[in-house]
């Protein structure tokens, strides 16, 4: 595939490595000389010096058979820009923006931008996972599909402690697909299968029912 | 009508200024307070210190009452982030936004937002004054 980045700092640097060595046709563009050259050195002519908003930049990097743009600049509105010119101008079936702002991602999927990757939002979940008391952890989210797979974690005083599936009611809609026991092996849920305290259970929901959920499993 | 004004700098504070001796009600924004003073002493709008591109922001400056948004700021993809908020978040009636770049601003023409290139109209005007 041929692949535009947009942003030659240290995500532009590493997404290009990685893009590299799978073998992928790559071309960054970046504002800061001294960072091309840096590139350039070590990856051969891969960087050209430029902004990735301008349509005349992108053209030169030949965007117009580009299979994908990917924009990792440090600043919302610029990978915003880049996006849309390249989804507008130059007809690139796939674009991805790197958001800092969590707030930005309803934005950028109502002005048409593919995919949204919001580091600040996957650094809070990788926190509250590690929080032991955390009752619930989304373990990936796949936003184009409103859905979402969540961990439940069943804590001391929950309700439901020693009661089977069949006897927890949960929201239409979502699915339980594995529990890991504190001290035993992983199971896959079947109605009779009893909810014991420390159990993570792994199930398919969507942002709606997740708190719904929740509650019901935990009965808290 | 309620106005919202985003960037406080010689421009955006000028129409502030204007709008309001025609008895609009003006809320601007800016990042920096010290902008403020550019807004002239008996100014009785609003200003508020905020980020235009931030829907928390942008409702406290009362954009959903909002009959008119204006971006200013010297950013051409700040101002274009914050018009297609204000026009497709909050559905506000009347867009106004300044592109410096004559190539984006078509773009964005093109894709419906209300985009004026100062380069392209300073340009030209200084070509026909030259030209006479």
């Amino acid at each position: 595939m041929y692949i535009i980045i947009v942003g030659g700092g240290r995500v532009g640097y590493y997404l290009a490595r990685a893009l590299l060595n799978e073998g992928h046709e790559i071309a960054i563009l970046e504002k800061n000389a001294r960072f091309c050259d840096i590139l350039n050195e070590e990856m051969g002519s891969v960087c050209v010096q430029g902004d990735g908003c301008e349509a005349a930049m992108l053209a030169e990097v030949g965007t117009g058979r580009a299979d994908m743009l990917a924009a990792v600049t440090g600043d919302d509105e610029d990978n915003l820009v880049a996006c849309q010119v390249a989804k507008h101008k130059f007809n690139v079936p796939r674009t991805i923006a790197r958001i800092r702002n969590p707030q930005n991602e309803t934005i950028f999927k109502k002005l048409g931008i593919d995919v949204t990757v919001s580091a600040t939002n996957i650094i809070l979940e990788a926190i509250e996972k590690e929080v032991p008391t955390h009752p619930l952890t989304h373990l990936l989210t796949r936003s184009d599909k409103g859905l979402e797979i969540v961990e439940v974690r069943i804590p001391a005083g929950s309700k439901t402690i020693g009661r089977s599936i069949k006897e927890v009611s949960r929201p239409e809609g979502t699915k339980m697909v594995l529990i890991i026991p504190k001290d035993r092996k992983p199971v896959i849920p079947n109605p009779n299968t009893i909810i014991r305290e420390g159990d993570q259970i792994i199930a398919l929901t969507t942002p709606e029912l997740e708190e719904e959920l929740r509650s019901s499993l935990t009965g808290i | 009508m309620k106005i919202v004004i985003m960037g406080c700098g010689r421009v955006g504070a000028q129409i502030a200024s204007l709008l309001e001796q025609d008895g609009h009600e003006i809320t601007i924004l800016d990042i920096d307070a010290y902008s403020f003073r550019r807004l002239p002493p008996d100014f009785s709008g609003t200003a508020l210190l905020g980020n235009g591109m931030d829907e928390e922001v942008l409702k406290r400056a009362g954009i959903e009452q909002a009959d008119v948004f204006v971006a200013m700021t010297q950013g051409d993809n700040r101002n274009v982030m914050a018009a297609q908020i204000a026009k497709h978040i909050f559905n506000v009636p009347r867009v106004i936004s300044r592109i410096y770049d004559p190539l984006r601003q078509e773009m964005y023409d093109t894709l419906g937002l209300e985009a004026f290139s100062p380069t392209t109209i300073f340009a030209q005007l200084v070509k026909d004054k030259i030209e006479g």
